[in-house]
């Protein structure tokens, strides 16, 4: 049986379009309306991914980093990240979800608690930031055991040599960096180059399901209709603070922007 | 856990960056893991390259001005009167503190490599102050990011990094001071590092640059040995090294070379800062039991909540106010071959007005701290037991906060 998140692709791919995950951090602006938000872009969006806010996080840009420190003020705690996926899997529309953070929260809370715990509560897949390979090889195994994805990050800067040995170590998904960028900056690589390296993991890995993250907009986006999926973040926190500062409910607003995307891929 | 003689300590991780198995590391996005193995490949070749040692010392000699001076506080050691207290002044190093020694080295790199920017880190002030000098004396152009709050309470080195030519970046994330500047600064070279070296400011960060950062200040006890030697004949039978601990940069610089001798005969004591006397906020992580947690690209003692968010942190010396510590201090302390303690502002003001009343000597905030326990503990010590600190900065950078505190009298002008 294929796991949700490799179904999520499957059913993609039989509609010939990317799947199209999102990015919105847990707790942002508060956690009922980061589990509102989550079941309003699920009826638009293929899997979820839910950032776990962090206060040094070494890899995010601006909007990203306001979402979380805007969440973290509101006294977001792991266990209150757990029962919004808790929450949210038990909604009708409910998709894949994947946590996005930085691996102190995961070492904090123990390895095997924070799994156990991802199990009890329907997070399907991790991505863990600062925990690269080789670095990541037990916790992606114990992953693993407890059917959890552990997607494997790569980079414009990953070797050729690198790049084999870690799709071989990679589950069902990976996530192709697309330019040297921390989150939410402008796309500073043509669409060309980004899908030539793209096109270049599939041929080393033809089976796993690769999306491309980093600096993907609705102004950007149609230009990778060709890929199996593509993450959208900086522009949806971007949206949550517009909404926010201009008194309008981010939870329609939000929707109506994943909605577009979708569209834009269709 | 065990500290190993005769092999440097910076070369005591394992393969993959971890000392005694637990500190240390490269905690990365995999964007930097190839900008980091090229460092680690390019350093690793050159610290046992003679040409390249020749060229670090003739920067360092000519240029930074080694040795710095080695003296006794004849006035100090009356006043207090127990053991003999004396001071390396390293503040009399070019700019006025150690942070020079990691920046020239870092920029040394740089060049070799063919890089055109570089940038860095600050808290107080010193480690962009010199990166910029540095970067300026090596053609550079120079990037340095610094919070908000730093660079408010830092005027004069702010001054200084600009005259050289630097762009100085405010971080206004977080609490505004060091901890969000070293996060900015590697989040720029996330999105830079094809063009850009980054010289991370102390002995913290993942392993490659605590190594850098540990051999550069080493260069410390390699004069303080020959200076002791020359006054001695030997190394004293009763050596007490006193060193402020923030990053740990001038610490682990202060006492490398000395980590070979038994502890009983040369003991290393790390002062950090306890932050205000009424405050439960610090930044002492190894003198109050912090949990260790991962900061920064690596795992040390941290100053954590429960979930993992790294706390604010509190003191009034710009230059030690950070949550972490570096990973060779949590060695150091859990090997026991150095004892840790704290000072807090009060305590370091007050030293800093013992030390001037009877010294022609202005340690800057951050020694002072050192001072405050050295003195406290050399009253009790025996007149053969050679007390040294560090004085690893000059207070001329603190003079706003001195005057504010201190009052006019305390503030000498420059």
């Amino acid at each position: 049986m294929l796991n949700p998140i490799s179904l999520a692709f499957k059913k993609a791919k039989n509609e010939s379009r990317p799947a199209l995950l999102t990015y919105t951090v847990a707790g942002d602006s508060s956690k009922k309306q980061s589990l509102e938000i989550l079941k309003a872009i699920s009826n638009h969006a293929d899997i979820l991914e839910v950032g776990v806010p962090h206060n040094t996080p070494v890899a995010d840009g601006g909007q990203i980093q306001t979402s979380s420190y805007r969440a973290i003020k509101n006294g977001i705690k792991m266990n209150d990240i757990f029962k919004i996926v808790s929450d949210f899997k038990k909604s009708k529309n409910s998709k894949p979800v994947i946590f996005m953070g930085y691996y102190n929260m995961i070492y904090q809370y123990g390895e095997n608690n924070f799994l156990k715990k991802c199990k009890q509560s329907g997070v399907n897949g991790l991505i863990v930031v600062d925990l690269p390979w080789p670095e990541n090889k037990n916790f992606s195994k114990k992953c693993k055991k407890n059917l959890i994805n552990f997607i494997q990050l790569l980079s414009p800067t990953t070797s050729n040599k690198r790049l084999k040995s870690i799709t071989k170590d990679s589950h069902d998904m990976i996530y192709y960096i697309s330019m040297l960028s921390t989150t939410g900056g402008k796309l500073k690589v043509s669409p060309k180059r980004i899908l030539a390296n793209y096109n270049k993991i599939k041929k080393i890995s033809p089976k796993k399901n690769c999306v491309i993250g980093f600096g993907i907009t609705e102004k950007t986006i149609s230009n990778f209709k060709n890929t199996d999926g593509l993450v959208v973040g900086s522009q949806i926190c971007k949206e949550i603070t517009r909404s926010l500062s201009n008194r309008q409910n981010p939870v329609i607003n939000v929707s109506k922007m994943v909605s577009k995307l979708k569209k834009k891929i269709s | 856990m065990k500290l190993k003689k005769r092999i440097p300590v910076i070369d005591q991780g394992d393969r993959l960056g971890f000392w005694g198995g637990k500190f240390g590391g490269n905690f990365v996005p995999e964007t930097l893991k190839k900008p980091i193995e090229d460092l680690e490949m390019q350093f690793n070749k050159l610290k046992n390259d003679k040409n390249f040692i020749k060229e670090r010392d003739k920067y360092f000699k000519n240029w930074i001005g080694t040795p710095t001076r080695f003296i006794k506080l004849n006035n100090l050691t009356k006043h207090v009167g127990g053991a003999q207290i004396w001071s390396k002044v390293v503040s009399d190093a070019n700019g006025g503190a150690h942070k020079i020694y990691n920046a020239t080295v870092h920029c040394l790199l740089a060049k070799r490599k063919g890089k055109k920017v570089i940038i860095g880190d600050t808290g107080a002030g010193y480690a962009g102050k010199m990166l910029s000098m540095a970067a300026k004396k090596f053609g550079l152009k120079c990037k340095i990011f610094m919070g908000a709050k730093d660079i408010k309470r830092q005027q004069p080195n702010v001054k200084a990094m600009k005259k050289n030519g630097a762009d100085v970046i405010p971080v206004y994330s977080g609490s505004q001071t060091l901890v969000d500047a070293v996060s900015e600064c590697m989040r720029y070279w996330v999105a830079n590092c094809d063009t850009t070296a980054m010289c991370v400011g102390s002995t913290v960060g993942p392993a490659i640059f605590v190594r850098i950062c540990g051999w550069s200040t080493s260069q410390i006890s390699r004069e303080l040995k020959v200076q002791l030697i020359n006054e001695f004949g030997e190394i004293p039978k009763k050596l007490k090294l006193y060193n402020c601990v923030g990053g740990g940069s001038s610490s682990f610089g202060f006492w490398n070379e000395f980590m070979d001798y038994n502890k009983k005969q040369v003991e290393f004591i790390g002062v950090e800062a306890g932050g205000p006397s009424k405050s439960k906020r610090h930044a002492a992580p190894l003198t109050y039991g912090s949990k260790i947690g991962i900061l920064h690209g690596a795992a040390q003692y941290v100053n954590q909540n429960s979930d993992g968010q790294i706390e604010e942190t509190e003191s009034i010396s710009a230059g030690l106010d950070y949550p972490g510590i570096s990973p060779l201090h949590c060695f150091l302390k859990d090997t026991k071959r150095a004892r840790y303690t704290a000072a807090s502002d009060e305590e370091a003001l007050k030293a800093y007005q013992i030390v001037t009343k009877y010294e022609n000597l202005r340690p800057s905030l951050e020694p002072s701290h050192a001072f405050s326990v050295a003195i406290k503990e050399a009253k009790k010590l025996s007149k053969d037991t050679i007390v040294i600190i560090n004085s690893c900065g000059d207070a001329y950078k603190d003079r706003g906060i001195l005057e504010k505190r201190l009052g006019k009298k305390y503030v000498k002008s420059n």
